[in-house]
C-alpha cells in the first residue's frame, strides 16, 4: 500500500530538504512506501484533506482540530520544547511602540496561516482593532510580508515566530517586534489517518528513539527530539483553539 | 469543598475585609486592595474546569496572574478568583450561556491571592462530547482600556442595585 504524507505549509523554506529526509527516514523505520507531498497554501491542501488524500500528516494546531474530529487521525507526537506563537512587527522607523498606538484603518500584511492570524488579531484586542476597523492584505510567504512592511505598504506584519526568526539577518533588522504571545500550549504535530494506524506503534517507536538513532534527521528538521501527545493534551489543544474561534 | 479564607500576612498593601458567599452556598473572608496588575500583552490566561467549575487544567500565565501556586489552582473552584466588585448577575449570565451549550465572552474584574485585581476579556466554551458537557474550557485575554472603564462603572451600578434588592 502506498501512503501520502503532507507538512502544515507554514514550514520554513530552509526545512524543506529535512522534510523529503523525514520522509526517507519514515519510509525506512516502517518498511513502506510513502509519498511527500507539500502544498503550496493551505486551502490546497484542505482539499486534499477533504478528499481522503492523506495519511499522515505535521499539522497545523488549527486543522488539527478538524484532523481529530472530523477525519478521525489520532496525534502520536509534536516536537519537543517547541510551541506555535506569533509575532505582530512593524518597520524598525514605524512611530508604534505598542499595540495601543495602532488606530483604526491600520493596514495589516499577513499569509493564509490560520492560528497565526487568530492569534495576531487577538493581539490587536486592547488596542479596539478587528477585522472590521482594519484592512488586511495576504501573501503567500512570510518574506513578502516582511517586503511589505520594509516597502512601507502595511503598518504591521503578522509572523510565526519561528518563521520571523528564521528571515535573514538583513531582513530581520529592518523590523522589530511589536508584541509577540506567550500561549505556550499550541503546537504542531504529527497526526496519524485511519489507513494507517495499524503502524502507529512502530513509528512511535522510531520516533521517539530518533534522538538516539537519527539525530541528523531530527536536525535537518530544527528539532531536538519528539514529545508524545496524549489524547487529553490534544483534546485541551482542540478545546482552545474551539474558543478562540 | 469550600476556599480557605484568604490571610490577612499574604495581602500586599492596604486592604478591605469582605466576606463572599459563592453560589453552593460556601462562604470565604477575602481582602482586596486597589493595585491593579497589568494584563500582559501577548498572554493568553487558559483554564478548563469539570462540569461542576473546579479546575482540571490550567496554564502558566494562570498561574502567574492569579498569584496561586499550580496546587493551589488544581482542583480548586473557578470562583477562587472571585472579586465582590463582579454582579452575581454577570456570573448568572455565564453560567446560563454554557450550561445551554452557547459560549460565553464578558469582561471580567478578578482576584488575586495577594487582594490585587486584574482585568479579562473572558470566553468559555462547554467542551461537548457525545451530547453532554464533559467540561469548560476558558482562555482569558487582555481587555482594552476604554472597555474596562465601561464594564466598571456598568458592574458599579449593577452591584448597588444587587444590593439595594
Amino acid at each position: 500500500m502506498k501512503y501520502h504524507f503532507t507538512v502544515s505549509p507554514d514550514f520554513t523554506p530552509e526545512h524543506i530538504p529535512g522534510w523529503f529526509i523525514f520522509n526517507t527516514w519514515m519510509q525506512k523505520a516502517l518498511s513502506e512506501v510513502i509519498h511527500l507531498e507539500l502544498y503550496d497554501n493551505f486551502e490546497s491542501q484542505r482539499k486534499a484533506i477533504q478528499s481522503n488524500e492523506i495519511d499522515i500528516i505535521y499539522a497545523n494546531p488549527y486543522d488539527a482540530a478538524f484532523l481529530v474530529r472530523e477525519k478521525k487521525f489520532a496525534p502520536l507526537v509534536k516536537p519537543t520544547g517547541k510551541s506555535d506563537e506569533a509575532i505582530i512587527a512593524v518597520h524598525e522607523s514605524s512611530p508604534f511602540t505598542c499595540v495601543e498606538d495602532l488606530q483604526p484603518g491600520t493596514r495589516i500584511s499577513r499569509t493564509d496561516d490560520p492560528d497565526v492570524n487568530m492569534m495576531s488579531m487577538i493581539m490587536l484586542e486592547p488596542a479596539e482593532l478587528d477585522k472590521q476597523n482594519t484592512q488586511s492584505c495576504t501573501r503567500d510567504t512570510y518574506i513578502l510580508v516582511a517586503k511589505d512592511l520594509i516597502q512601507g505598504n502595511a503598518d504591521i506584519g503578522f509572523f510565526l515566530a519561528e518563521a520571523f526568526h528564521d528571515l535573514s539577518k538583513l531582513v530581520r533588522t529592518q523590523m522589530r517586534a511589536l508584541v509577540s504571545s506567550h500561549i505556550r500550549i499550541i503546537s504542531h504535530s504529527l497526526l496519524v489517518g485511519p489507513r494507517m494506524q495499524p503502524l502507529t506503534d512502530t513509528l512511535l517507536t522510531a520516533l521517539t528513539d530518533m534522538s538516539s538513532s537519527s539525530p541528523a534527521v531530527l536536525e535537518s528538521l530544527g528539532f531536538d527530539g519528539w514529545t508524545l501527545i496524549n489524547e487529553e493534551e490534544m483534546e485541551f489543544m482542540i478545546d482552545l483553539m474551539d474558543t478562540l474561534e | 469543598m469550600s476556599l480557605p479564607d484568604m490571610q490577612p500576612d499574604e495581602i500586599t498593601g492596604e486592604y478591605q475585609e469582605h466576606t463572599l458567599t459563592y453560589h453552593d452556598q460556601s462562604s470565604r473572608r477575602i481582602f482586596v486592595t486597589e493595585i491593579e496588575t497589568p494584563y500582559p500583552d501577548g498572554h493568553l490566561i487558559v483554564s478548563r474546569t469539570n462540569p461542576e467549575g473546579y479546575i482540571t487544567h490550567l496554564n502558566d500565565s494562570f498561574v502567574e496572574m492569579s498569584g496561586y501556586s499550580r496546587q493551589e489552582l488544581i482542583n480548586a473552584p473557578h470562583y477562587i478568583l472571585r472579586h465582590p466588585d463582579m454582579p452575581a448577575a454577570a456570573f448568572q449570565d455565564l453560567w446560563q450561556t454554557v450550561t445551554s451549550g452557547k459560549k460565553w465572552n464578558g469582561y471580567v474584574k478578578n482576584l488575586r491571592k495577594d487582594g490585587g485585581f486584574y482585568w479579562v476579556y473572558a470566553t468559555v466554551i462547554p467542551n461537548i462530547r457525545k451530547n453532554s458537557v464533559v467540561s469548560y474550557t476558558s482562555v482569558r485575554r487582555k481587555p482594552a482600556r476604554k472597555k474596562i472603564e465601561h464594564y466598571a462603572s456598568l458592574y458599579k451600578t449593577m452591584l448597588s442595585s444587587e444590593h439595594s434588592a
